[in-house]
């Protein structure tokens, strides 16, 4: 009656003597298949001095690679199909969606470009997709109302020496500063077969997938095992800071470091941000822009990631409201919800939400979040790819007790970073006793 | 067997694929229904098409449809706002409400064990709205200060002065959040008079698609919507007035800018009107766009990204209208790069109709993207609803999908020309520049597009 039994993904996986990890699922309602890589690279792996490298690196996998030496696009819009790439502080992935047809096709590119990108990639189209990046930096970051934000809030949570100071798009500097030397490296040391993990999904039978990636990536020589970045943060203090910004309202950023993906208190504090803040039925929706209306929106998420999370409130002031009001509503809802934990109601609302969004998940096969994305995400950072329920029970086993617990430990007062973003030249707009900070 | 490199592998034959099948129904009320089975997970897609966009905003009431549509989820009966929110909440529903400029959809995705408490909220909703005036004033302020919020998002500034250098003064001159000057008269009779004239069956489409027979989606409808009587007075509604392909512009302008002192990038417009969504050469712009601005491997793309680096993407595309669409280039540029990316825009635009027509191989792309990808935006219910809600939006045809495919495969090289010779010319377009005046102003001179048109970031 619950439609529980529906929420399965299912898929059968098998390892390559390279170390490639090949996933696959089957779906049939669409002639189209989903061809999903995840390399285990991303920001957290780049030395200093060189912030940006990983997603540079992901540019050039679209650009050529030895036996298909020109732009990835062409062959496979010609055949239909739609492909893209991302960089995270931990992976980096690379898809297509194709029809049934051009299989062969979209496996062939993806291992051309894992066992021979270098002879590929020339000075001309290093130099021209570091241009494109600078432009990706300034049409995401800079020219942007409160683009640096994230930026400041990071680098106050992680020291210098950790691998999330900085975002991974790196700094305008570094990017700038970056030579063609430098891919070689890096393409050696995580580019390889067993760092990676190829997902199929789609309308392919699993006997056939199997045959076709051993037949494409089966004559790649493995690498080393790319050593885990292990950096710790700790926040002893209340850090205030401020940034001024071409912005017409103030708006104030909250951040705690949090537990890292799938750790004890990740699902709570997931929870605990939609019950907080997403959404006209949450509690500082309700209070700061419903009844009070001192703020024009609020939202809150768990960022959960490898090697550690960070829990982030953000909350524009409507004219007329003041960052220290919004502020001080914000501590008084914490403290409410570290005293008494949330109403069973509130549970009961997100279990159904939590349901829902599981399955919505399971509509689509390719892209970003697609089922063959989310298998390739537990694979790699759970090594198993059938955490699928097990991360739904997470969510489902989650309690009231849990979920104030969570707060307790990981929302402290005492031990947080808040931001505010003011409008250029109205420093007095921020909370008191804060700090100005640069970021370019 | 290993691998071939000597050449990238044949793309076999195009996998058959039944698009899906429309069953239409009308309830008692005149209510339009459009159903469609779509088995795959358990969820239910229903998507309200009302014939009220921007282009219904009366003059001087510009933003009235929007925020008519935002305040209709704002407490129904005796609930609040909050017990709306909680009503959809507790069904896990993903409720969206999109006003464009001919119509506008709101939709509601739940789980199928919902879809009945789901069509029942949203026939609440759109039926019996509260419209309270405490609500009406929260909502038209929070509108006000989106829209002084927006004057520092460049592209949300460019497309706000695009729209208005092709428009001028028609009601598809405005975003549909309207103006300032415009929110600030707007009173909440406003929004239950426009309600009361405009949200009635019989200028309602209804889209449901789901694991359920036409029956049971029909059903859904049925026992949530068919008691949306039809009010018998009459209303008298102007339809648009015409535009014609200069716009409402007294004087023609080349050249605009929006000044944002020290930006780092120019965000671009280029463009001008060019045709309705129902020409009959519609499949020929497909592929014209395609060739010139649509894709990744576009001209434009290709250009200003892949060989000049000036962009971290250009494109181009008709933003589909039932009158006069605007056709327009698209691109945020470094502010050094400025002028030559506006050159090079210029250069593409005029090379298309004729000094560079498609080559074999750049039709053959173009063509063969478009058709060969087109069943993947079946997947999903909801992608489903809302592709069957724009075919009743245009008045096409239910065969519409089936007939895709082979209307781009008759689409030849000279059609295209013969389609940009028509709808697009580089000496009518306008070139919008949302950038760092100061210092883009001299390059802009030896354009020869004339002196620029300054305009203010909320024109």
């Amino acid at each position: 009656m619950l439609g529980v039994d529906s929420l399965t993904l299912p898929f059968n996986k098998r390892t390559l003597a390279n170390g490639l990890d090949v996933i696959v699922h089957e779906d049939h309602h669409v002639p189209i298949v989903a061809v999903n890589i995840w390399y285990h690279v991303g920001s957290k792996d780049e030395q200093p001095g060189r912030t940006g490298f990983a997603h540079l690196f992901e540019h050039l996998m679209f650009e050529g690679s030895e036996h298909h030496n020109a732009g990835f696009f062409a062959p496979l819009q010609q055949a239909g199909g739609v492909l893209n790439g991302s960089t995270n502080t931990d992976r980096t992935n690379y898809w297509e969606v194709v029809p049934t047809s051009a299989v062969d096709l979209a496996l062939w590119m993806e291992s051309d470009r894992m066992g021979y990108l270098l002879p590929a990639v020339t000075p001309e189209r290093f130099e021209n997709q570091r241009d494109v990046v600078l432009n990706e930096r300034r049409q995401n970051y800079e020219n942007r109302p409160y683009g640096f934000a994230l930026m400041a809030v990071t680098a106050a949570l992680f020291p210098e020496d950790h691998p999330y100071h900085g975002l991974t798009i790196g700094s305008a500097d570094d990017i700038r500063a970056m030579r063609l030397e430098d891919v070689q490296a890096f393409f050696r040391a995580y580019y390889h077969p067993a760092n990676a993990s190829l997902t199929l999904a789609g309308d392919i039978e699993t006997a056939r997938a199997f045959d076709l990636a051993e037949r494409y990536f089966g004559e790649l020589p493995p690498g080393p095992r790319a050593a885990p970045a292990r950096r710790t943060a700790a926040l002893a203090s209340e850090v205030r800071l401020v940034l001024e910004d071409r912005v017409e309202m103030p708006r104030v950023y909250m951040a705690w470091l949090s537990p890292p993906m799938f750790d004890a208190g990740d699902a709570e504090l997931d929870l605990l941000g939609d019950l907080l803040a997403n959404g006209k039925t949450s509690r500082l929706y309700r209070t700061l822009v419903y009844e009070r209306r001192v703020a024009l929106d609020v939202s809150a998420h768990q960022s959960s990631r490898e090697l550690a999370g960070f829990f982030l409130l953000v909350a524009t002031a409507a004219p007329g409201g003041s960052l220290s009001d919004i502020a001080a509503i914000i501590d008084q809802e914490l403290q409410r919800l570290i005293e008494a934990g949330p109403s069973e109601s509130e549970m009961e609302r997100a279990r159904v939400q939590v349901a829902a969004h599981f399955m919505y998940r399971l509509q689509t096969v390719g892209g970003f979040g697609g089922k063959s994305d989310q298998l390739n995400a537990y694979n790699v950072l759970r090594g198993d790819p059938g955490f699928f329920p097990a991360d739904l029970s997470r969510y489902r086993e989650a309690t009231i007790v849990s979920v104030r617990d969570a707060t307790a430990r990981f929302l402290g007062f005492d031990r947080r970073v808040i931001l505010s973003v003011v409008p250029r030249g109205q420093h007095g707009l921020a909370l008191s006793g804060s700090k100005p900070v640069s970021v370019s | 067997m290993r691998a071939d490199r000597s050449r990238l592998p044949d793309v076999g034959p195009d996998p058959a694929f039944r698009f899906p099948s429309i069953a239409r129904h009308t309830l008692h009320n005149g209510l339009q229904v459009r159903t469609v089975e779509h088995h795959t997970v358990p969820v239910v897609t229903l998507v309200v098409q009302m014939d009220t966009g921007a282009v219904a905003d009366p003059p001087g009431r510009e933003g009235l449809a929007a925020i008519t549509a935002d305040m209709v989820d704002e407490g129904t009966g005796s609930l609040t706002a909050i017990e709306v929110s909680e009503g959809l909440a507790r069904i896990g529903a993903a409720y969206d409400v999109d006003v464009g400029a001919d119509a506008t959809h709101f939709s509601l995705t739940t789980l199928s064990r919902f879809a009945d408490r789901g069509a029942t909220l949203l026939a609440d909703i759109l039926l019996r709205p509260s419209l309270r005036a405490s609500d009406f004033d929260r909502v038209r302020q929070m509108r006000l200060d989106r829209l002084r919020q927006l004057k520092d998002l460049p592209s949300a500034v460019a497309e706000r002065a695009f729209l208005w250098l092709m428009y001028g003064e028609h009601p598809y001159g405005h975003l549909s959040i309207g103006t300032a000057q415009a929110l600030d008269v707007l009173a909440l009779e406003d929004v239950a008079a426009f309600h009361a004239a405009r949200f009635r069956p019989s200028r309602a489409t209804i889209t449901i698609a789901g694991p359920l027979s036409h029956g049971g989606l029909l059903r859904l409808a049925d026992e949530a919507f068919s008691g949306w009587s039809e009010d018998s007075t009459p209303v008298e509604m102007e339809e648009p007035r015409e535009v014609g392909l200069q716009g409402d512009a007294a004087v023609p302008t080349r050249l605009a800018v929006v000044p944002r002192d020290g930006a780092p990038q120019s965000e671009l417009r280029i463009g001008h009107l060019s045709a309705r969504r129902n020409t009959p050469d519609y499949p020929a712009l497909l592929v014209m766009n395609a060739v010139l601005g649509g894709q990744f491997v576009s001209r434009i793309n290709l250009k200003l990204r892949e060989e000049k680096g000036y962009t971290y993407g250009a494109r181009s595309g008709f933003d589909w209208r039932r009158g006069m669409t605007p056709f327009s280039l698209q691109a945020s540029v470094h502010t050094a790069s400025t002028a030559d990316a506006i050159s090079d825009c210029l250069a593409e635009l005029d090379g298309i109709r004729g000094s560079r027509p498609p080559s074999e191989q750049e039709m053959s792309l173009a063509k063969a993207s478009l058709t060969r990808g087109y069943p993947r935006g079946f997947e999903t219910a909801q992608q489903v609803a809302r592709s069957v809600a724009q075919l009743a939006l245009f008045g096409l045809p239910d065969s519409y999908f089936e007939e895709f495919v082979p209307r781009v495969h008759a689409v030849e090289a000279a059609d295209v020309v013969r389609a940009a010779e028509r709808y697009v010319d580089p000496a009518r377009a306008v070139t919008l520049v949302v950038g760092d005046y100061e210092a883009v102003a001299e390059s802009l001179r030896p354009l020869g597009l004339g002196e620029p048109q300054v305009l203010p970031a909320d024109v």
